[in-house]
């Protein structure tokens, strides 16, 4: 009982936030990561996420369109 | 300039959540009577507040550089999925948000739900103002709480959102109908916009990077999400023609 609470509780907030394209958030978190591995090793990382948001925003709207 | 930016983000997507709770709330009154939806209302309201005062303080003491890497992560993937929605909506692969629509369905189903006699607050009416106010309110809550804390200014955001509230409250009590005559599916578009661009800019700070011109190039960055946005729609629209919108939106 408690245990399907709590995942009812943890899906809620999954769909709230992810919503159903995982793979969107999963490469969002790939990009953080690398963006952070460039600024860690001193080079120029700010143009990254705004690029990878774009090549990840077109990926999902074909995945939408195309499924 | 970025102060300005967090408070009309937090307005207008608290304005438009807003109006899709007036819409059930509009619902629930009319239909199960106003004790009811307005009792549903104002135990909502309570619970978000709640949420906000309880987060806020919380996430204000996380430093803020850990805090921007998380919740502007957060924030980006969040408001990945309304731009999304809204770029699907504005070429024609998603139905338009419609609330004349919402109102009549609503309001046929919270007609044909059974009442229950002798008592003061109808479980039904008060259910369903609740559960609108608080579900819609929470996509208010998060912005407000994520883009407050990471800019720190919660109380500004916070202001913003309650301007919203109590300017939609107001129409909707004059006009006593859904406002279906608000530009709810431009401002959806630009609320993903500035979610998008806000949770960019504050993830890549967070983890390290630092924007040419500081501060300033967070309009750089809206202006590079609006053109690609735009870009998509466009490319969008020329290969989808054929395609016939979705039946309801959601």
């Amino acid at each position: 009982m408690i245990a399907r609470r709590i995942r009812a509780f943890a899906h809620f907030w999954w769909d709230f936030v992810v919503g159903d394209d995982w793979r969107s958030g999963a490469q969002i978190a790939l990009a953080v990561a690398a963006t952070a591995a460039l600024a860690a090793a001193d080079v120029v990382a700010w143009w990254l996420l705004p690029l990878a948001v774009i090549a990840v925003l077109y990926a999902s709207l074909l995945r939408a369109t195309r499924g | 300039m970025s102060a300005g930016l967090l408070f009309a983000s937090a307005f207008v997507a608290s304005a438009v959540e807003m109006v899709e709770a007036l819409t059930i709330v509009l619902a629930a009154g009319i239909s199960r009577g106003w004790r009811s939806a307005l009792t549903g209302v104002g135990a909502a309201v309570v619970a978000l507040a709640a949420a906000v005062a309880a987060l806020g303080p919380a996430l204000s003491a996380i430093p803020l550089d850990g805090l921007r890497l998380g919740v502007g992560s957060l924030l980006l993937v969040f408001g990945l999925q309304w731009l999304r929605k809204a770029i699907l909506r504005a070429s024609g692969f998603k139905a338009i948000h419609d609330e004349d629509a919402i109102f009549a369905r609503e309001l046929r189903e919270a007609q044909e739900a059974p009442a229950q006699a002798g008592r003061r607050i109808d479980p039904y009416g008060f259910t369903l103002a609740f559960k609108g106010v608080l579900l819609e309110g929470l996509e208010v809550v998060f912005i407000v709480i994520t883009f407050g804390a990471s800019g720190r200014r919660i109380g500004l955001a916070a202001l913003g959102a309650a301007a919203a509230v109590v300017l939609v409250a107001g129409v909707g009590v004059a006009v006593r109908a859904p406002l279906s005559r608000v530009p709810e599916n431009a401002m959806k578009f630009t609320v993903g916009i500035m979610l998008t661009s806000f949770g960019t800019f504050w993830a890549a700070e967070g983890a390290g990077a630092h924007w040419p011109g500081s501060d300033a190039s967070l309009l750089g960055v809206i202006a590079c999400m609006c053109a690609s946005s735009a870009l998509l729609v466009a490319l969008l629209r020329r290969n989808g023609l054929a395609r016939p919108p979705a039946a309801a939106a959601p």
